[in-house]
């Protein structure tokens, strides 16, 4: 073996980050790939699962439509179930191999993965969504429906607009998590962080060095990511001061003027 | 003779579980009316005004709109609530959008008006109001007051043929009870159609066309303002005056 190996662990750390840099910066860009693709999957499957599960049943409505929201709801609630209630990495298991075995679909261990992502977030941010739109209060529906919206447009201008300012942590919650747990895609073999440690600690049997550098490195992401959702909130909160607009008054009259007088 | 009635409810029941809230209200609005709707807490006010427009839908009994039963199709369910405005007590205002939002959104999207419409409509019934200079502002940087009158000119904004006021000023602080009543006073001077459910004796007493006490799920006693308030017929009525006139 190479005599020029360090000796101490402050020595170990810049070596093998230098030795290994390529691997630990492909590793991160596709865990970073894969949280970011799969949350964001995720809150499309959660937006539309938690918009279906919060369709009010009227009893006018015709048998056939409350048939079919009743039979999706049930369905829905079967997949937020099962997804929430297994571990991710025995999902990445049953995906990748079940869908070789059973269907003879032979998806790339990165496409299954993503995919164990998307559908597992989905579950969580199903419920997240459904609990962001009943927070909002009653009060602003019922106003809305007063005016002569319908579900859709309440939905759409007034519910989920501020259901969604709120869920943001909790997406930012998901998103996180996603980072830390795309590690369990290593039993099927994605190449992502936790993978390349993994490789990277056996060459030398510097384990505790490998994984700290990870561990420095997952946080790196964990924190630069809850930063730029923090920032993301502030943005859409908007301004917290408003303009008295005194000088629209004049434009207004112009502009009543034509419409209503002439 | 009928042309001038707007609303029209026969055999109206409503029950929650076994509690019988309404209890068969005959009752119509004609064009112009200003009807304030009294009774003691749990007498049915509320729910009776919610019926009007559909936000509780009826156990039984009929709403005719200008002849037409409204509980048909959720479109012409809809294009009635367009036209029957409605002010909560606790404002609901859209707190994602504001002032002139809240003011435009259902000019824009139930009218199906344009931008430029909805903007100089919201913006003349927001001057009506006093909240013009506000419009830039978000709902909770408003006091309650403002609030409520705001959630007044996004109701005319839809030029509503009648507007149904669910107890407006019961969550205001005293200071700022005047100005919401005193946009109200205006509308109902200016012709508009209003039922108005209030524990606010005196402007039930100096703006009214028609004063209707219920108590228990009926109405118990209905009449000209003037003859409510100094002999009233029935005993419920008069105990229940009897508090407001002493005090």
């Amino acid at each position: 073996m190479n005599s020029n190996l360090p000796t101490t662990f402050w020595g170990w750390i810049p070596f093998l980050f230098h030795e290994y840099l390529p691997m630990f910066v492909k590793g991160a860009a596709i865990t970073f790939y894969i949280s970011v693709i799969g949350t964001l999957m995720g809150l499309i499957i959660g937006l539309l699962a938690g918009i279906i599960q919060t369709i009010p049943v009227e009893i006018k409505d015709n048998p056939f439509k409350k048939a079919l929201l009743c039979i999706t709801k049930s369905l829905l609630k079967v997949y937020i179930e099962f997804f929430r209630g297994t571990p991710m990495m025995v999902q990445a298991m049953i995906v990748y191999y079940g869908l070789m075995q059973v269907f003879q679909i032979d998806l790339s261990s990165m496409a299954a993965g993503l995919l164990v992502v998307s559908i597992n977030t989905g579950a969580y941010m199903a419920e997240t969504v459904r609990g962001g739109i009943i927070s909002i209060d009653e009060g602003q529906t019922e106003a809305a429906k007063a005016l002569g919206m319908t579900h859709f447009r309440t939905m759409y201008s007034i519910v989920l607009p501020q259901a969604f300012r709120n869920i943001i942590p909790q997406i930012g919650n998901n998103l996180i998590t996603n980072i830390k747990d795309t590690s369990v895609l290593s039993a099927i073999a994605v190449p992502e962080l936790f993978l390349a440690g993994k490789s990277a600690s056996t060459t030398y049997f510097r384990y505790f060095e490998v994984y700290f550098i990870i561990c420095i490195v997952y946080l790196t992401m964990t924190l630069t990511v809850s930063r730029l959702l923090r920032m993301l909130e502030n943005i859409l909160d908007g301004p917290s001061s408003y303009e008295l607009a005194e000088e629209f008054q004049e434009e207004i009259t112009a502009d009543l003027k034509e419409t209503f007088i002439i | 003779m009928e042309t001038n009635t707007i609303l029209e409810i026969n055999h109206l029941v409503k029950s929650f579980g076994d509690n019988e809230v309404l209890k068969d209200i005959d009752f119509s609005t004609k064009k112009g009316d200003v009807i304030c709707i009294i009774g003691s807490s749990g007498s049915g006010k509320s729910t009776l005004l919610r019926c009007i427009n559909m936000l509780e839908s009826p156990t039984s009994g009929e709403i005719l709109h200008k002849g037409n039963n409204i509980n048909e199709t959720a479109l012409k369910l809809n294009e009635y609530r367009s036209k029957v405005g409605m002010v909560f007590q606790s404002f609901n205002l859209f707190n994602n959008m504001t002032v002139l939002e809240n003011c435009m959104i259902g000019v824009t999207t139930v009218r199906k008006k344009d931008r430029v419409y909805a903007r100089i409509v919201a913006m003349r019934y927001l001057k009506k109001v006093g909240m013009a200079a506000y419009i830039n502002a978000k709902p909770h940087q408003l006091s309650g007051g403002q609030k409520q009158r705001v959630a007044i000119a996004r109701a005319l904004a839809m030029e509503p043929e009648m507007i149904l006021f669910d107890e407006p000023t019961s969550a205001l602080d005293p200071e700022m009870v005047g100005e919401v009543l005193t946009v109200m006073k205006t509308l109902a001077k200016e012709g508009m159609t209003m039922i108005v459910v209030t524990h606010e004796m005196a402007f039930a007493r100096d703006v009214s066309t028609r004063v209707v006490f219920m108590d228990n799920g009926l109405i118990a006693e209905e009449g000209p303002p003037e003859q409510i308030f100094a002999t009233p017929q029935n005993d419920r009525t008069k105990e229940f005056l009897a508090r407001f006139i002493s005090s």
